[in-house]
């Protein structure tokens, strides 16, 4: 528990700093909280859910726009005159149009991937300066004076000293919120955002959902800030809501650390105390008639880049002991409730049933007029030579993809026009032929990521760490599901770190964790050991004695013909044999498919 | 708002829109070749814009020595590379190459009187002094990222930006530079004007347009390249450098940027820092084009300078705000489109 100290350690500095440093120092000080603040919410939308925003500037301008209008206008419309001039009103009101804001741009530009967002919020930053610009009523570009201070319960904070402790307290808090959420379930949802999104779906989170929170939130950091800034600064034009600002606040964040909660501290104040230090000293070296210290700037981020892509925190991480850096954060409680289960449909009922299937890509047909049903507590092995159209079949049962024509019925209900999570809600899971998981998490998050539908808690107590409970029936599920697939002695390994055989198992544990009454397995034997087959062979009958629907895909014919009850044939897309493992195995046609005909 | 007013301002968006085009255009092939957002094209348009009106006032420049640096480094990161293995003769050639493309500049900038060359001679040395730094661009700040996120060649193209600003700044001072027009005619048909200079600056942008079109459909640099915007891992299989495809394309984002810079001198002012807008315009138009298609995103550019030109006209102050909200409409459309999950 060394780094709590720590973090005691730094508190108290920080109380003590506005007694014993000097006023331009606090000045420097509160501006690196203001920064951190919206750098925090960078770390969440850029880092953890991996989305670029530029236009952190403009959410931190529209607040602080915002509340100077309600408390320097000396005559509001009737609508808002109740608002008296209240700095705290000028909070809510801010807070409540980034949001609005947010969740319109959100909603604009969150389904789209990679590069238009930055591009997106490039446009609405530079538009949103603009605009501060034209606003007669708030100054123009020469801005804003006189705004007053805020007072809490008569108390009047006008002096920096004083909003140092305000800064610093809320972005402590922003920053205890930041660190709940990402160890929540939402959270484990928005980590999947970089790199899984997939993969999500499939365990039945809404990416866009998840999106759309670590957007909404970040943007309410940046109004905070912007809200703090305009009562702290008492005056605001528009220049440090523009561009610029978007970009250094990504500097910021880059600079730190993108994926820590403690690289938003440590970029933001390097990244200003080395600008301080640049208008300082490169006129001292250079001399003064160029702008040294963008170049120099400039270069120094391309160098961190070169570098150290992940920023200085994971650098500084590396120095310290190693007992410092346990990945044991999580505690799991074994006696918490275990979760309810879903009733398991009667056995032998038909559960998925595809009827006359047919995929064409082009002009190719990948599967054509294929029929196959699934009852609920049998185990049924699809198998084909290479090429034959297993995998468009499986992508088309587990709802990735949609037939040309025909159509997929599971548990009575058609599956057109579903996907993956409406599937997943359904009850049915599956497995990857490439494994897809978040190679930097833990095994049990991982896992716990397959529970994400059996929570229900949301956000903000995910925040506050209210729903604890809950939390701990997931994990203790996904615990429970781990040791079940074997893979007990590896719960708080980084799931990177396993072999490719226990990836596969992690997967099976992850699916299991959804409670479902169907699985479908996309090559599980592939890279396992004999012993680890054989596991996993007993597991599937064991699962199968519990009466759900298990679906394999597999190569490993020794393996598919102890295990399946039936077996399903595939070759140039069409289905050629079916039936019992032992009439498989004498099929004429089955044996050419494998084996090559007689010329 | 009468017929000549109207002109005038189709004018205006015409020649700005045909600029914004050939920007969209480099921008495009240098992320479907790379994944970089150039943004620091726009320094490049500034750079050439500048150096014509430095050149014409008979400022000393000062840009040959950034461009000696720079190719001196480039150079020397080659030997140095080079230190453990052999040195083939090829490279041998391409260093002496290098040596020899400087000495030759250095000689032209530092002999003659440049205000007093020919137009087109300052043109071409403008060219000769900033294309190079394409290349050298990529060499020094992306080949080392090439497998990098997209994150961090973003940061890293905006930092290279945020050094060119200052470069630009030290090199060219806070003046605005202004060029003389390539020919001062105005044509007359019936009782509409037509500035000489606008039709130079749409006819230039559809040949160097055309050029580009020529190039990629028909000749096999043009060819390996596309390979690379296509598939970077099957060109590479196929024996196209991805060093190659990255220098050829920051050298053909410098060159038009560049001779975008000098075409619009005469027409507007430019600043050390006004390039990033004129290069986010350039992306509106190739996010129009889905940052995949180039007629679009060439069509869009157009749209934009067209636009651009009457909101100046309408509502002046609204200029910028109408513009990059131009967009919205286009990502709500791509977003309707975009149904599925992607994974990257």
């Amino acid at each position: 528990m060394k780094p709590r100290i720590l973090i005691i350690l730094v508190a108290c500095v920080a109380l003590l700093a506005p007694l014993v440093l000097p006023s331009f120092q606090i000045t420097l000080l509160n501006y690196i909280g203001l920064y951190a603040l919206v750098v925090l919410g960078l770390v969440l939308l850029t880092g953890v859910g991996g989305m670029t925003s530029f236009g952190q500037a403009a959410f931190v301008g529209l607040s602080a726009y915002t509340t100077t209008y309600l408390t320097t206008t000396a005559a509001l419309p009737d609508w808002l005159s109740w608002t008296n001039g209240s700095p705290w009103f000028g909070l809510v009101f801010g807070l409540l149009l980034t949001a609005a804001i947010a969740l319109i741009l959100g909603a604009l530009t969150l389904r789209l991937s990679g590069h238009y967002l930055p591009l997106g919020t490039i446009a609405w930053g530079i538009s949103l300066y603009y605009f501060f610009g034209t606003m007669t009523s708030m100054g123009g570009h020469t801005g804003v004076s006189d705004i007053p201070p805020l007072t809490f319960f008569g108390l009047i904070l006008d002096q920096g000293e004083e909003m140092f402790y305000v800064i610093w307290v809320i972005l402590a808090a922003a920053m205890f919120i930041t660190h709940n959420l990402l160890s929540s379930r939402e959270g484990r949802a928005i980590r999947a955002l970089k790199g899984g999104q997939l993969m999500a779906e499939a365990m039945g989170v809404n990416t866009f959902r998840s999106k759309m929170i670590a957007f909404v939130i970040s943007a309410l950091f940046a109004a905070l800030s912007g809200w703090l800034y305009a009562h702290t600064q008492r005056f605001i034009n528009p220049s440090p809501f523009g561009l610029h600002m978007g970009i250094d606040y990504l500097f910021m964040a880059l600079i730190g650390g993108v994926s820590s909660v403690w690289g938003a501290l440590l970029g933001a104040g390097t990244l200003t105390i080395m600008k301080q230090w640049l208008e300082d000293l490169l006129p001292l070296i250079l001399g003064s008639d160029g702008q040294y210290e963008s170049i120099v700037f400039g270069l120094l981020i391309v160098l961190l880049m070169q570098r150290s892509p992940s920023g200085l925190w994971p650098f500084l991480v590396k120095l310290t002991p190693s007992s410092w850096r346990s990945n044991n954060h999580l505690t799991i409680d074994d006696n918490a409730k275990t979760l309810d289960r879903r009733d398991l449909p009667a056995r032998e009922s038909l559960l998925l049933e595809a009827k006359d299937v047919t995929r064409r890509f082009g002009g190719l047909i990948a599967n054509n007029k294929m029929n196959l049903s699934l009852h609920a507590g049998e185990i049924l092995a699809l198998i084909g030579p290479n090429g034959a159209g297993k995998s468009t079949m499986f992508n088309q049962l587990s709802a990735v993809d949609t037939p040309t024509e025909g159509e997929i019925i599971f548990r009575g209900k058609s599956l057109k026009g579903k996907n993956a999570r409406q599937v997943a809600e359904m009850g049915m899971s599956r497995t990857f032929q490439h494994v897809k998981m978040l190679p930097t998490m833990s095994v049990l998050e991982n896992v716990a990521l397959g529970a994400h539908m059996r929570g229900q808690k949301g956000v903000i107590s995910a925040s506050l760490h209210l729903e604890r409970e809950e939390e701990q029936r997931l994990l203790k599920e996904a615990k429970l599901q781990i040791e079940r697939v074997g893979l007990g002695e590896y719960v708080f390994e980084e799931a990177g770190n396993l072999a490719l055989g226990q990836q596969r198992l992690l997967e099976i544990a992850r699916a299991l964790c959804s409670d479902p009454c169907a699985l479908l397995l996309d090559e599980p034997a592939a890279g396992l050991r004999f012993l680890e087959k054989q596991a996993l062979a007993e597991l599937l009958v064991k699962l199968r004695g519990e009466g759900l629907a298990i679906l394999l895909v597999e190569h490993d014919m020794d393996f598919v013909m102890n295990l399946a009850n039936r077996i399903v044939v595939m070759e140039f897309g069409e289905l050629i044999a079916e039936g019992l493992p032992h009439e498989i195995q004498t099929n004429p046609a089955v044996l050419e498919a494998y084996l090559g005909g007689v010329e | 708002m009468n017929v000549q007013v109207a002109a005038l301002l189709g004018q205006d968006g015409l020649t700005n829109g045909a600029i914004y085009a050939l920007l969209s255009l480099s921008i495009l092939l240098v992320f479907t070749v790379t994944r970089i957002l150039l943004i620091p094209l726009g320094e490049f348009v500034t750079f050439g814009a500048l150096t014509m009106a430095a050149i014409q006032t008979g400022k000393p420049l000062a840009l040959e020595w950034l461009l000696a640096t720079l190719m001196l480094i480039d150079i020397a990161l080659d030997v140095y590379s080079r230190r453990d293995r052999t040195v083939s003769r090829k490279q041998y050639q391409m260093i002496a190459l290098k040596a020899a493309y400087l000495a030759v500049v250095l000689f032209v900038t530092q002999t003659f009187t440049l205000s007093e060359l020919p137009m087109l001679a300052q043109s071409i040395l403008t060219l000769c002094l900033i294309v190079p730094m394409g290349p050298i661009m990529y060499r020094l700040f992306f080949q080392p990222l090439a497998d990098a996120a997209p994150l961090v060649l973003l940061i890293v193209s905006i930092a290279v930006h945020v050094a060119m600003v200052g470069i630009g700044l030290l090199l060219f001072g806070p003046e605005g530079g202004h060029t003389k027009p390539f020919s001062n005619s105005m044509l007359q048909i019936s009782n509409i004007f037509i500035k000489s200079q606008a039709l130079w600056v749409i006819f230039s942008a559809l040949f160097l347009i055309l050029a580009l079109f020529f190039a990629f459909e028909r000749t096999l640099y043009g060819k390996a390249l596309r390979a690379a915007a296509v598939n970077q891992v099957g060109a590479r299989l196929l024996g196209i450098s991805p060093v190659f495809a990255g220098k050829a394309t920051f050298a053909l984002a410098a060159f038009i940027g560049c001779a975008s810079g000098i075409l619009i001198a005469p027409i507007t002012t430019l600043y050390y820092d006004s390039g990033f807008v004129i290069s986010l315009k350039g992306f509106v138009g190739a996010i129009i084009g889905g940052l995949a298609s180039y007629p679009i995103a060439a069509f869009g550019a157009v749209v934009v300078g067209l636009i651009e030109a009457f909101s100046m006209f309408w509502a002046s102050s609204y200029k910028e705000i109408i513009v990059f909200t131009l967009i919205i409409p286009f990502l709500i459309w791509r977003s309707m489109k975009a149904s599925h999950v992607e994974d990257e």
